[in-house]
């Protein structure tokens, strides 16, 4: 990252808990990560490792309750966004917030044209008639290369296919005069990889079109490799490794990180096996978890103390860290 | 979506002959002779047997039944043996006024049940969900005659604030323009300039309307509570919320049109049921409608018009469930669009 540009979003020392049926659910711990104007930041894990969690909370889509801020700060553009009220974030959301889901298929209302959802946000904001919302939404119909807008507004979800679907989830993200940030959840998980790439070319070509910022969520690698700027992996709850993403990939320092790259089917070392090595173990339970290194029971190079407390910040570089005690051990193989 | 309709209309005529079949076994199988019944005690057998010509019982079953059949197809439904009258006369003279009983108690019950459902939805597990829950299933478990006794004796008898029966204040020498006197209240407003009848056709709707909506009203409220619950866990109210579209409308428009189909089944299932509740609404409050007109009948064991009565009302809610269905297409798109 050769030049700084502003932090459009800065999540301080987030931690969120769910308090279900059967015991509190720490889903983020201590979370921090800074999203700068124009940048990708991509938040990697896998299931259940908090990354969406950490993601509504920005927009306060998690349901609460049960879920509940514990601690920490979400600084944007000058407000703590946690100390909004509904009606505040509500004016938020839409305009300089905006969202895509991963279910294409479950995540457009079935019932209204997807015309109709995309020219209801510009309504709701931007105080347009029905025509004129329409026509920006045909607009935006174009921006995101949906052919034939006119007709496609007209349409039903379930008469678009998931890519066109998805298509128009990100028309419906930019219906906005100040496009600001873009919260991806995993927008690309459920389309066929032709697809996939057709829609993180779009993402790609958008941001620089019009300057946003995204936060993406995955759990692919690939996405990863494609899309990022700087990257962050969360694990169990917790930020285990950040780094531009050049880092990520060829020097990477927390165990986990290492795991999931060396079980992506791309890695070189694979050219003439035959099997993809996996992380063994599996992920421990959210509501047990104690202080330590909560990827301690699993871990090739875990010591004593990493069932003990978990480790603080390790500066590696300009925009790399590290949080893992053993750091210095671990070794791309 | 044309093609649809004319097909579930299609399938209305076997349901509907299956429907007279049944209700002429029905009479045909009780036991008994319908014509001593009808007689009583002291007939002697001269007048049963004359009786029996006369309704045609003297003939074999299956004989019967195709002169029954025939003259129903032609909407023939015979003469009441209490009056002497057509039965379809009979009818007609009274289905506006179960119609607008029928018709306000079911708005009653879908205005409040939805709106209670839907704050049950989203106020889950507070006292007002609890409250609202609590009181549904009171409403339903209460037998309709029993609340209806019950809402005169507080209204009517205690408080003495609203007629005990009747559909307008007999006093006023009302001459009925349309039968359904609420319309007619207005027209004579316009005409006479006066409110009063208008006014009167609405206090003696008050408590019928209450007592015949409270079951159709708690169902409605428990399967709108539970349809929202689902649809409101769905992403797209997530994708709504997360474009800023206010609650409120996320709620009432978002949701509520996806959590609309079963509410809408049950409505029709209840209109249509309503049409029995009606028998003892129609009773308990002296409403001169079909329902306390076949309660009368059954009592006088006039059997051609409970026949034509009957066979009247199953046509009915025949009808409604077919309305349920177009209406289904309206609401779902992808049932309009295949």
């Amino acid at each position: 990252m050769a030049e700084k540009k502003e932090i459009l979003l800065s999540i301080q020392n987030l931690s969120f808990s769910f308090d279900t049926q059967r015991g509190v659910v720490n889903a983020v711990r201590d979370i921090s990560l800074d999203i700068r104007k124009g940048e990708t930041l991509t938040l990697v894990g896998e299931s259940g490792c908090g990354k969406s969690v950490t993601a509504h909370a920005i927009n306060q889509l998690n349901p609460m309750p049960p879920g509940k801020v514990d601690h920490g700060k979400i600084m944007f553009r000058g407000t703590d966004l946690l100390t909004l009220k509904r009606h505040e974030i509500e004016k938020l959301r839409g305009t300089q917030i905006s969202m895509i889901f991963q279910e294409p298929m479950t995540a457009l209302n079935p019932v209204f044209t997807v015309g109709a959802q995309i020219a209801d946000v510009f309504m709701t904001h931007q105080h347009m008639t029905k025509q004129e919302a329409m026509e920006r939404t045909i607009d935006l119909f174009k921006l995101v290369k949906i052919p034939a807008p006119e007709r496609r507004v007209n349409s039903y979800p379930h008469q678009l296919s998931g890519g066109m679907r998805q298509r128009a989830m990100i028309a419906m993200a930019l219906a906005s005069p100040e496009p600001g940030l873009m919260i991806a959840d995993e927008p690309t998980t459920a389309l066929d990889v032709t697809i996939q790439a057709q829609i993180l070319d779009l993402l790609n070509d958008l941001k620089h079109k019009i300057e946003m910022s995204i936060l993406l969520i995955t759990h692919d690698m690939g996405v990863v490799a494609e899309m990022a700027d700087r990257v962050v992996v969360m694990y169990a709850g917790r930020k285990v490794e950040e780094a531009d993403v050049f880092s990520i990939f060829e020097t990477p320092r927390h165990p986990y990180t290492l795991g999931l790259l060396n079980s992506l089917p791309s890695n070189t070392k694979y050219k003439n096996a035959r099997r993809l090595e996996a992380i063994t173990g599996t992920v421990p339970d959210m509501r047990t978890i104690g202080a330590g290194c909560p990827f301690e029971n699993r871990c090739a190079y875990a010591s004593e103390k990493c069932g003990q407390e978990f480790p603080t910040e390790t500066v590696l570089g300009e925009s790399h860290s590290v949080w893992c005690h053993n750091y210095h051990m671990v070794k791309e193989g | 979506m044309i093609k649809h309709i004319l097909k579930r209309l299609a399938l209305l005529i076997p349901t509907l002959f299956g429907v007279i079949t049944l209700v002429f076994l029905m009479i045909a199988l009780a036991p008994g002779d319908p014509a001593r019944i009808m007689l009583g005690e002291r007939a002697n057998a001269e007048q049963i047997a004359q009786l029996r010509a006369e309704l045609g019982l003297d003939k074999p079953l299956i004989q019967q039944y195709g002169l029954y059949l025939s003259r129903v197809v032609r909407l023939d439904l015979g003469k009441s043996i209490a009056t002497g009258q057509q039965i379809a006369r009979e009818i007609a003279d009274r289905f506006p006024a179960t119609i607008e009983l029928a018709w306000y108690a079911m708005i009653f019950a879908t205005v409040v049940g939805m709106f209670l459902g839907v704050t049950s939805a989203i106020r889950r597990n507070t006292w007002v969900d609890y409250t609202t829950m609590g009181g549904a299933l009171v409403g339903v478990s209460m037998p309709v005659f029993w609340l209806g006794l019950v809402l005169i004796m507080v209204f009517s008898v205690w408080l003495n604030l609203l007629p005990t029966g009747g559909r307008m204040n007999i006093r006023y020498y009302f001459t009925p323009i349309t039968n359904f006197y609420v319309i007619d209240g207005i027209l004579l407003w316009i005409r006479e300039g006066t409110p009063k009848y208008l006014w009167s056709a609405i206090q003696h709707l008050l408590l019928p309307t209450i007592a015949l909506g409270t079951i159709p009203l708690a169902i409605i409220a428990r399967t709108t509570r539970s349809s929202m619950l689902e649809v409101l866990q769905q992403d797209y109210i997530k994708t709504a919320r997360s474009a800023g579209i206010r609650e409120k409308r996320v709620i009432y428009r978002y949701a509520l049109k996806n959590a609309l189909l079963p509410v809408i089944t049950v409505i029709g299932l209840q209109f249509g049921l309503l049409l029995s509740g009606a028998i003892l609404t129609e009773t308990v409050f002296s409403w001169p409608g079909i329902g306390r007109w076949i309660y009368i009948s059954i009592g006088a064991r006039d059997y051609p018009a409970v026949q034509g009565g009957i066979i009247f009302i199953s046509t009915f809610f025949v009808l409604i469930n077919l309305a349920v269905d177009i209406l289904y297409s309206v609401v779902n798109p992808k049932i309009r669009l295949q």
